[in-house]
């Protein structure tokens, strides 16, 4: 089987560069990586979700993913960075512990999660697109998305392990079809990409984490957090949920969004195909994931709520980071959109 | 191949039926609608606007007003 679009982001194995760092944190662990020696890092009056702590965690998950050019792909074992990395999930764990109200009722927390707000007092970063945004916005929009939608379903997968049983076949149900079902021209993570080309955007693994804030990064962050931690298993099943579980219809408002901007069809199929394929996967992780899991482990509730509660935090500071900016009339990047 | 034993449909209280395994859908007008789903959510709340697949709008919605409505 052929496809006609030419899918060069499946054929992009290569690592990125490594990005400029943004503070003492950043700095010691982008300087390790270039091979200088690593000094004491303390990131304990660190602003937890600020750029220099958020990058320097990006920079240390991403040797568990595509790593970086001209770095080699051992230091991802390296016990020095493996050590600034707990000291700095230390620091974003504790945030997020203190920030999130602790909760174990996971049936009320999807419950509350399916309910859908509509109307003109609903202020989201998938409403205004829907209504008003502009096509730069839209495309800021995708650029800051494009840290995890490029390796859409890839922080999850480390949970497969980590589960078992039922639960463990569920996740794999979901997951299997965000890899595009055994069809690479089907991966969301290339439908993105073929989205990015339309926008004029690069679609070049991480090519936007240089414009991204520290709102983004520790969005991404969370999601490899709880998956590169078995301990926390639980908290990325309750993050994997509140993704599908409230996908769908973000995803029609985007789709009306592009379309009112005459946007192309694959920048319009990517997010289509998410009002379909994740009203089904809200079914599957909550009768096939979450049921089960709960089950077997009904110790890991409180965990799920904290992942629900913890992803919704992050994804709502980012979402005002967006519309504070483009309230004021600027861009929401670091820098503008070449 | 083992025998993978009669196709299983879940009928939901609240919204779609599940089925399991690639389907084709016939509507009464003759059109015919695939999917190749592990699962595929047929909408039988009818308010889908990708009818006949299930598009969440099966969902209870709460209104908010804007600030000056
Ligand atoms: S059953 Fe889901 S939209 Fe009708
Ligand atoms: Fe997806
Ligand atoms: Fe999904």
């Amino acid at each position: 089987m052929t496809s006609t679009l030419a899918p060069s982001f499946l054929d992009q194995a290569g690592s990125p560069e490594l990005p400029a760092p943004r503070g003492p944190l950043s700095g010691a662990v982008i300087g390790a990586l270039r091979g200088a020696p690593l000094g004491p890092v303390d990131p304990g009056g660190a602003e937890p979700y600020g750029d220099d702590l958020q990058l320097a965690l990006h920079c240390c998950y991403e040797l568990h993913y595509r790593g970086f050019a001209g770095v080699d792909a051992e230091r991802e074992w390296d016990p020095e960075l493996l050590g600034v990395r707990r000291e700095l999930e230390r620091v974003f764990l504790a945030a997020l512990r203190a920030d999130v109200e602790p909760g174990d009722d996971v049936t009320a927390e999807v419950d509350a999660l399916l309910v859908e707000p509509i109307g003109p007092g609903v202020r989201g970063v998938s409403h205004h697109l829907q209504r008003e945004g502009t096509l730069e916005q839209l495309r800021e929009y995708v650029a800051h998305r494009s840290i995890y939608h490029l390796k859409e379903a890839d922080p999850q997968a480390w949970a497969i392990p980590r589960l078992s049983g039922a639960a463990k076949a569920g996740l794999v149900t979901v997951e299997h079809d965000e890899y595009g079902s055994g069809r690479p021209e089907r991966m969301h993570a290339l439908l993105f990409a073929e989205m990015m080309t339309e926008l004029g955007l690069s679609d070049a693994y991480c090519a936007y984490v240089e414009h991204v804030p520290g709102e983004t990064l520790a969005e991404v962050n969370l999601m490899s957090l709880c998956g590169l931690h078995r301990s926390l298993r639980g908290a990325s099943v309750g993050q994997f949920a509140m993704v599908e579980l409230t996908s769908s219809p973000g995803s029609e408002r985007l789709v009306r969004g592009m379309r009112r901007l005459d946007c192309g069809p694959a920048s319009i199929r990517f997010y289509d195909e998410h009002v379909e394929a994740d009203a089904v996967h809200e079914q599957v992780v909550r009768r096939s994931v979450l049921a089960p899991l709960l089950a077997a482990e009904p110790e890991l509730a409180a965990d799920v709520v904290f992942g629900i509660r913890a992803s919704l935090f992050l994804g709502e500071r980012m979402g005002e980071r967006l519309l504070g900016c483009w309230d004021r009339g600027e861009t929401s990047l670091r820098m503008p959109l070449a | 191949m083992a025998d993978p034993g009669p196709t299983r449909v879940l009928l939901t209280d609240e919204g779609p039926a599940l089925i399991s395994g690639p389907v084709e859908l016939e509507l009464p007008d003759g059109t015919r609608v695939r999917s190749d789903r592990a699962v595929t959510a047929v909408c039988h709340c009818r308010r889908s606007k990708r009818y006949p697949i299930c598009d969440a709008s099966h969902r209870r919605k709460v209104r908010q007003e804007g600030p000056d409505a």
